[in-house]
């Protein structure tokens, strides 16, 4: 099916970065980002737990901020970064991943790669001084304490059970 | 990439990284994405589905439904795990029979996932609807459950408990009600299909390769070798990912079409689709003397089923084993619905039984005037009580005194403004099963070892824990050992279910390291054969009795301890702190044993707070079906819980002397903290969850 000018009107042409790489693609609009790094792209790091934006396996940073890559439609990430846990890279997130291998933040490791890109992006909201709704002063830069870090990490949820070592973790990634 | 480091868990690297692959991360090229349709009503038939509108749709393949679907042999299986196939689950597409909401009616099959579940939403199902009965109530109809392997016998008397209740100087009798609850591990169950060569590779969401091949085998009648199932790493299963209808659905369209099929259960399918914990009626009535010394136990059980598969949640049976009552009456009842299928949950029967018997053994303490912990230790039994057996060893009273010491116990209760403070304990326990295995070991010239047998990753360590258990049994260091599993063309495997599963693939290396050890004694001085050398070991589990051919009753016990604050305004419980002391004989792999109990344990907190499955009987399915409306634990319900064990030998329980663990933890987790509930503001909740509105209703 084409228009008068030769294009399909059921797809959208769209630039995505994805972990530094660019990609020029042709896609069906109603294609969710997440659908499109697992299906289209092939980076099955981020995960569908519930493709409705419950259980934020799918987390993945967003020009550096964590988003909901199952609530986000392709179309709508032209030309931003996308980073998956594939491509978390620096610092930080290698202490995050030695510290939740060392703390055992996970067991089947399903909901992991959520975890990881989330904490990275809590990590960068504390270093921009943004408040959570446990935060008390929202004048002072927050104080990344227990309470913090469960606050900021009830958006993705483990099975399992290891919250008590993804908090030990990202405390102990902190320093 | 950055380079592997070491780490406790030996597959953490790749979880950490995302390289761990799980079911729906493989492809085949060119794959048909299936989109599942579920019936929307509960009782009933399909007529007609009116397919134009779906396959009119641009990269529409195919619909399938019960009048094209091509029939299926019924499924078999073996003794032990004929209790995981549900025949009638399996049976996908093959009749116009509707027996709950959300059963499977049909599948579109379509060349993009955008496309088939657009084109699901145009078929029209026809349905010839019968009126259906989805609620249990009170008066419902009962019959007494039929005896299966985790429930032999159903109903069981000992003594003569009615003359021991009324005579008995203290009495308890009470209701306690455990809602239905839902497994929902975060991966969603998943297969990735292809038809090749006469038979089919499966990459499949699943407790067990080998099951799940045994099924597929005989629903297509193929032979074994014809059918490769791939589970390398699976997201959480809890006794919800045994063989599935999406597996056989899988197959079925890929043997159709000639290409690889892919699909995906929806989060919201789940909840009808892969079972759940059937809500329970307990009545749980308890005769002592004044100081606490039991003379009856009668522990009644009603759960529902659904009306194409028979599971009864054994919720009574562990109180067969706990306490030293002379007289005891345990029953199971059982309700036909037209509703989903129950089936096993993280402690089949255990868990909701437990919250009941823990909390009336609590209430008794309260009416003597003891103190919980000591209630308990004076009605430890000398051997088990349900068969007379010695214990291969048990140690409650000391996980006990243990727990008390690390605890802190008893601080009174509190009142810290409008929060009111108290501390509650319960006992823990599990069988302890060892189930028929294989493993094979390879040593190789260059001094390292292979391990390889189908066992299965779930999170439960298994690599890890397969990797100490072989480096011990071969006397090699860790770093030398390589574990090949998830894959049913390895030797053939227990599942990871009923906590048997390192128990039973150890025993089977434990075998195998010693036939190699006798070869390499053989082989002396010379050097290893270019090819290494290989030795397979089995074990027969249970089935062979104990290594030292005394009969015993083997389980593992706990003791766990929670603190609770409790808004006496908005009702509000929340947990301060959480501790369990467990006895699960050798711990063979300290730190992810300990990361399974303290997920077991977190389990139990999110079920006593948090999980309900709220079914709505007009339309018999389940209204808050999806991870917004069904609430388990987040990062901000769960303190820093403390996890710990004692020292146990046992040569009894198996060729490892270790327990299972994968579900203690969650054992007695309810009721320490409905204990503590009550302990804090003097309002005991017998119906879980414990949400604000049960402490508002229980307020003077």
């Amino acid at each position: 099916m084409e228009d008068a000018e030769g294009r399909d009107p059921s797809r959208v042409d769209v630039v995505v970065r994805v972990n530094g790489d660019e990609h020029a693609l042709s896609v069906d609009p109603r294609t969710t980002l997440l659908d499109l790094l697992r299906e289209k792209l092939a980076v099955t790091g981020p995960k569908k737990g519930c493709d409705h934006g419950q259980c934020g396996a799918c987390t993945v940073l967003l020009d550096g901020r964590r988003v909901l890559s199952c609530l986000a439609l392709t179309v709508a990430v032209q030309d931003r970064a996308v980073v998956t846990v594939e491509g978390l890279g620096g610092d930080v997130a290698e202490r995050l991943r030695r510290e939740f291998v060392r703390h055992d933040g996970f067991q089947c490791g399903f909901c992991t790669p959520g975890q990881l890109c989330s904490a990275v992006g809590l990590l960068d909201e504390i270093e921009r001084g943004v408040p959570s709704a446990r935060t008390e002063n929202l004048e002072a830069v927050p104080v990344l304490d227990g309470g913090e870090i469960r606050e900021r990490m009830s958006g993705n949820l483990c099975r399992c059970g290891a919250y008590a070592n993804i908090v030990r973790a990202i405390a102990a990634a902190r320093g | 990439m950055t380079p592997r480091v070491a780490g406790p868990r030996v597959d953490g690297w790749d979880k950490v990284t995302g390289a761990a692959r799980y079911a729906a991360d493989h492809s085949f090229d060119g794959p048909v994405h299936c989109w599942p349709v579920s019936s929307t009503i509960a009782k009933g038939r399909v007529v007609s589905i009116d397919t134009s509108a779906a396959l009119a749709v641009p990269g529409v393949v195919a619909v399938l439904w019960h009048a094209n679907a091509p029939r299926l042999h019924t499924p078999t299986a073996d003794p032990m795990s004929a209790v995981l196939v549900k025949p009638a689950e399996l049976a996908v597409l093959q009749s116009d029979g509707v027996a709950y909401h959300g059963q499977l009616v049909a599948a579109v099959l379509a060349d993009s996932l955008e496309a088939a579940r657009h084109a699901a939403g145009l078929l029209v199902v026809e349905y010839e609807q019968l009126p259906h009965d989805a609620e249990l109530r009170p008066g419902a109809r009962l019959r007494v459950a039929p005896p299966s392997p985790g429930l032999d016998p159903p109903e069981q008397t000992i003594g003569n408990p009615a003359a021991a209740l009324a005579g008995a100087e203290v009495t308890i009798d009470a209701r306690y009600t455990t809602p239905a609850e839902h497994h929902n591990p975060i991966e969603p169950h998943a297969t990735v299909a292809a038809w090749q060569d006469g038979g089919v590779v499966l990459y499949d969401a699943n407790q067990g390769a080998h099951l799940i091949q045994g099924v597929i085998a005989g629903m297509f009648d193929l032979p074994r070798d014809r059918v490769r199932v791939v589970s390398a790493h699976v997201g959480g299963g809890f006794g919800a990912k045994g063989p599935q209808a999406v597996a056989v659905l899988a197959v079925m369209a890929t043997r159709m079409l000639g290409r690889p099929v892919k699909v995906t259960l929806s989060r919201q399918q789940m909840f009808a689709l892969v079972g759940y914990r059937s809500p329970t009626v307990q009545r749980v009535r308890l005769g002592a003397d004044r100081a606490g010394r039991l003379a009856a136990v009668i522990h009644e059980v009603v759960a529902q089923t659904s009306a194409i598969h028979d599971f009864c949640e054994p919720a009574a049976v562990l109180t067969r084993t706990m306490y030293a009552a002379p007289h005891r009456h345990t029953t199971h009842r059982l309700a036909r619905l037209d509703v989903p299928t129950p089936f096993m949950l993280r402690a089949p029967g255990a868990a909701p039984g437990m919250f009941a018997l823990e909390s009336a053994v609590d209430e008794l303490a309260v009416v003597c005037g003891l103190d919980p912990v000591e209630l308990r230790i004076r009605n430890e039994p000398a051997a088990d009580p349900d068969t007379g057996l010695p214990y291969s060893s048990r140690n409650l009273v000391r996980c006990l005194r243990e727990g008390a010491r690390a605890f802190g116990w008893r601080p009174p209760p509190r009142r810290d403004g409008h929060r009111l403070v108290g501390s509650g304990v319960a006992a823990s326990a599990h069988p302890s099963h060892t189930f028929p295995s294989t493993a094979q070991l390879r040593l190789h010239p260059d001094g390292r070892c292979t391990v390889a047998l189908g066992a299965t990753d779930i999170g439960n360590g298994a690599r890890t824990v397969l990797t100490a258990i072989t480096a011990e049994a071969m006397a090699m260091p860790p770093e030398r050992i390589d574990v090949l599993i998830g894959d049913s063309s390895l030797p053939l495997a227990a599942p990871a279910g009923a906590s048997a599963g390192t128990a039973s693939w150890g025993s089977a290396i434990v075998d195998a390291a010693r036939r190699l050890r006798a070869q390499l004694t053989e082989l002396g001085d010379r050097p290893l054969p270019p090819d290494g050398l290989t030795a397979l070991g089995q074990t027969l589990g249970d089935l062979a009795g104990t290594p030292t051919g005394a009969q015993t009753a083997k389980y593992a016990f706990g003791a766990q301890f929670a603190e609770v604050c409790v808004d006496i305004d908005s009702g509000e419980v929340r947990v301060t702190r959480l501790l369990g002391v467990f006895a699960a004989g050798k711990i063979l792999s300290p730190h992810t044993a300990r990361s399974q109990l303290l997920g077991g344990m977190t389990m139990g907190l999110s079920m006593a707070l948090h999980e309900e499955s709220v079914l709505d009987s007009r339309f018999g399915d389940f209204v808050n079906g999806d991870l917004a409306g069904y609430h388990i634990a987040t990062c901000a319900d769960v303190p820093d819980i403390e996890v710990g064990w004692i020292d146990e030998t046992d040569d009894q329980v198996n060729a490892l002397g270790a327990k299972g663990i994968g579900e203690l933890g969650i054992v007695g987790t309810a009721a320490a903290i409905a204990n503590a509930v009550h302990h804090a503001t003097g309002i005991r909740v017998r119906d879980l969850p414990i949400h604000p509105h049960r402490i508002l209703e229980g307020r003077p």
